[in-house]
């Protein structure tokens, strides 16, 4: 698939333009709608739709750094979101007050981060040992036992129920799980993990792992240690994922199993291909998509006289679809209907000129 | 043999006694200070025949996905929605007709259809992107989960294994000495499951045979290594291609009716299966039919001693299996690397 030919796209050496002037103006539009948007949406379409949107779109967007840069399509993602927002759940204060700790938030959340970076660094060395389409495998067996492990495990994980009330911590006075509050907060993540990303991208790092992910002979060759670049990309990716973790445990107030189970996994899958993986915005828009058919799938589905519980079929042919027919996703198809377009142009335009 | 011993007499020495103090375990009647704290011998027995039949189980499953994925480097994720769907039509077949063993032929027959279709109109038009195969077959994996679930919902269904199948049967394995008046207990152990096994069995040596003396077989082994060749060499590769898939999810729906009949079968399963299948392979080493059926045995035995000797981490056994398998052999315990 394409996820494995995308030139990297360097910022030209001779731009002496500020930062703010080398992003084009329809971001800005984009950003200014984002800030202002709270104005005119209710309270379900902040909290439910884009917050939930923003949420997916990080976990997928770990996994389109690991997939898009590093050619290794993981499962493993919301796992490791799962471990961060479970870490949340048994570090600080929870409904389950005989396993939560109840420690206060600033050890809570740096913790959570390490554990869930360290577990996605081992899980990550065991599913370097093999590449290629290997890794689909391993990072699948690997979220599954642990899926399992939570569901069994009482002393630790609180097994089958899990942990419920587990809010957000009131900094600053406000109520973070508030809609407004909550949206600028997931909106805020989004934009940072966002940027940390088209800035990894084009950092040493990201071009030396997307080095990798074409030739790793050659790199190995010029001395760089293909492993390690892999490995690093694990715990990088566990950022992300772990950020859109804590949120949706907030979001949510409670975790369980079946919050990490197989098909979550796949969903987030789901997500990263229908929107794209070659580039970072590509999860988003996957996510946009997903929580739109989610939510809205009764009404979807009844306008076509099914019932309301075949949301899955939906996703699951429309995954079908994009895979079958443009293989890099939505933005696959924008930017194909913009060189159409372009091409188009050109022509009447007689050649470019 | 003598080599092995000669170039690691250590390591044979090992082996020997672990597999003594096995043998030992099964066929000797267990001591007093044993018993104590160990448990009777029937659990541990019992334990490790479940073990064996669950591996057998595990084998016919695997068995087909390992075949796909030497020949074809397919990595079908639909493999345990085929299981599934080869149990429901087997449970359905049962039945409407009063007949199990009617319903293996049907199920081979049909399942295999569904991956001749799958492998003719999909996977054949994307060969060589082995991502987008996966990405494919994890689509078709969602979409058939879902139409089982709306055709079958959500209970869960068994298949009653025919009257001759039934009951108990004597195993020529010591299960207790009476103390006092010194008879001995045999073992006795489900029927069916015995039968199982020994299906299985036959199974994996038709197979294997099959791969290893015939000229379809030898058709299967070259194009395992290299497909390419095969094909410039004259060999109609999509029709090995077409059979081999065929086959490999005949096989699994054939799975899926004994796995309905000593489970039971419901939205889950296939996962379950398929996570199975994945960890027996990785274990046993991918393309490989023996390894498949190593793995098999080793994950089967595994997780049913694990479930009765350390009920809470049972999963995590199995996992640290495959954990210790990908970090000091990663090909797989009988796997070649490519």
């Amino acid at each position: 698939m394409s996820v494995v030919d995308q030139a990297p796209r360097f910022a030209s050496p001779v731009d002496q333009r500020m930062w703010s002037e080398r992003i084009p103006a329809p971001w800005w539009i984009f950003g200014l709608i984002l800030l202002l948007l709270p104005i005119v949406a209710n309270d379900f379409w902040l909290f439910q739709v884009l917050g939930w949107t923003f949420i997916l779109g990080m976990i997928g967007l770990s996994l389109m750094f690991l997939a898009g840069y590093g050619g290794m399509v993981s499962l493993l993602q919301m796992s490791i979101a799962g471990m961060a927002g479970y870490m949340v759940a048994i570090l600080g204060p929870s409904g389950a007050a005989n396993v939560s700790l109840g420690l206060s938030w600033w050890i809570v959340l740096p913790a959570a981060f390490l554990i869930a970076a360290l577990f996605a660094t081992i899980s990550g060395a065991l599913a370097v040992r093999t590449d290629g389409i290997y890794t689909i495998m391993i990072t699948l067996a690997i979220a599954a036992a642990f899926f399992y492990f939570t569901r069994q495990n009482y002393s630790v994980f609180n097994g089958y129920s899990g942990f419920n009330l587990v809010l957000p911590p009131k900094l600053f006075g406000v109520n973070w799980r508030d809609p407004l509050p909550f949206y600028y907060l997931s909106l805020g993540c989004a934009v940072l993990c966002y940027g940390a990303v088209v800035y990894l991208a084009r950092a040493p790092f990201g071009l030396a792992l997307q080095g990798v992910r074409d030739n790793p002979r050659r790199m190995a060759a010029l001395g760089f240690n293909v492993t390690a670049h892999r490995v690093a990309a694990y715990a990088l990716a566990s950022v992300f994922a772990s950020t859109g973790g804590i949120l949706l445990v907030w979001q949510n107030a409670q975790i369980a199993p079946g919050t990490i189970g197989v098909s979550s996994a796949i969903d987030v899958l789901v997500v990263a291909v229908v929107g794209g993986m070659r580039r970072p915005l590509g999860p988003f828009i996957g996510a946009f998509i997903y929580v739109l058919l989610q939510v809205f799938s009764t009404d979807i589905l009844g306008f076509f006289g099914f019932a309301a519980d075949r949301f899955k079929l939906i996703i699951g042919i429309g995954f079908l679809a994009i895979v079958l027919f443009s293989p890099d996703g939505v933005l696959g198809l924008w930017d194909r209907w913009r060189a159409g377009v372009a091409a188009r142009k050109a022509a009447t335009t007689g050649g470019g000129a | 043999m003598d080599n092995f011993i000669k170039r690691y007499p250590l390591w044979s020495l090992i082996i020997i006694l672990l597999v003594a103090a096995f043998l030992w375990l099964v066929l000797a009647s267990w001591p007093p200070e044993l018993v104590a704290s160990w448990g009777r011998k029937q659990i541990f027995l019992n334990a490790l025949l479940g073990g064996i039949t669950l591996g057998a189980l595990y084998f016919l499953v695997a068995a087909g996905f390992t075949l796909i994925f030497g020949l074809m480097r397919i990595v079908n994720l639909a493999h345990g929605s085929l299981f599934l769907i080869g149990g429901y039509l087997g449970y359905e077949i049962a039945t409407a007709s009063g007949s199990w063993l009617l319903a293996f032929p049907v199920v081979f027959i049909v399942v295999g259809l569904i991956g001749l279709l799958m492998q003719f109109f999909i996977f054949s038009k994307m060969e060589g992107e082995e991502l987008r195969q996966t990405l494919v077959s994890i689509g078709l994996s969602i979409v058939f989960a879902d139409l089982m679930l709306w055709w079958w919902g959500g209970q869960s269904y068994s298949i009653l294994a025919p009257q001759f199948l039934q009951g108990p049967m004597e195993l020529p394995l010591v299960s207790n000495v009476n103390a006092s008046t010194g008879a001995v207990i045999w073992l006795r152990y489900p029927a069916v499951r015995i039968w199982i096994l020994v299906a299985a069995i036959v199974i994996g040596v038709a197979m294997w045979l099959v791969l290893n003396r015939t000229t379809l077989g030898m058709l299967i082994r070259a194009g395992v290594d290299d497909r390419e060749m095969l094909a410039a060499s004259g060999v109609r590769i999509h029709i090995v291609f077409l059979a081999v898939f065929g086959f490999g999810a005949g096989l699994a729906g054939v799975a899926g009716i004994i796995g309905g009949t000593f489970q039971s079968l419901s939205p889950g399963e296939d996962t379950r299966f398929l996570l199975a299948s994945l960890v027996v392979v990785i274990v046993g080493g991918m393309g490989s039919i023996v390894g498949a059926a190593l793995g098999a045995l080793i994950i089967g035995v595994a997780e049913q001693m694990g479930f009765v000797y350390a009920p809470t981490y049972s999963i995590v056994l199995t996992f640290l299996i495959m954990a210790a398998v990908l970090a000091f052999r990663p090909q797989g315990l009988l796997g070649t690397r490519r």
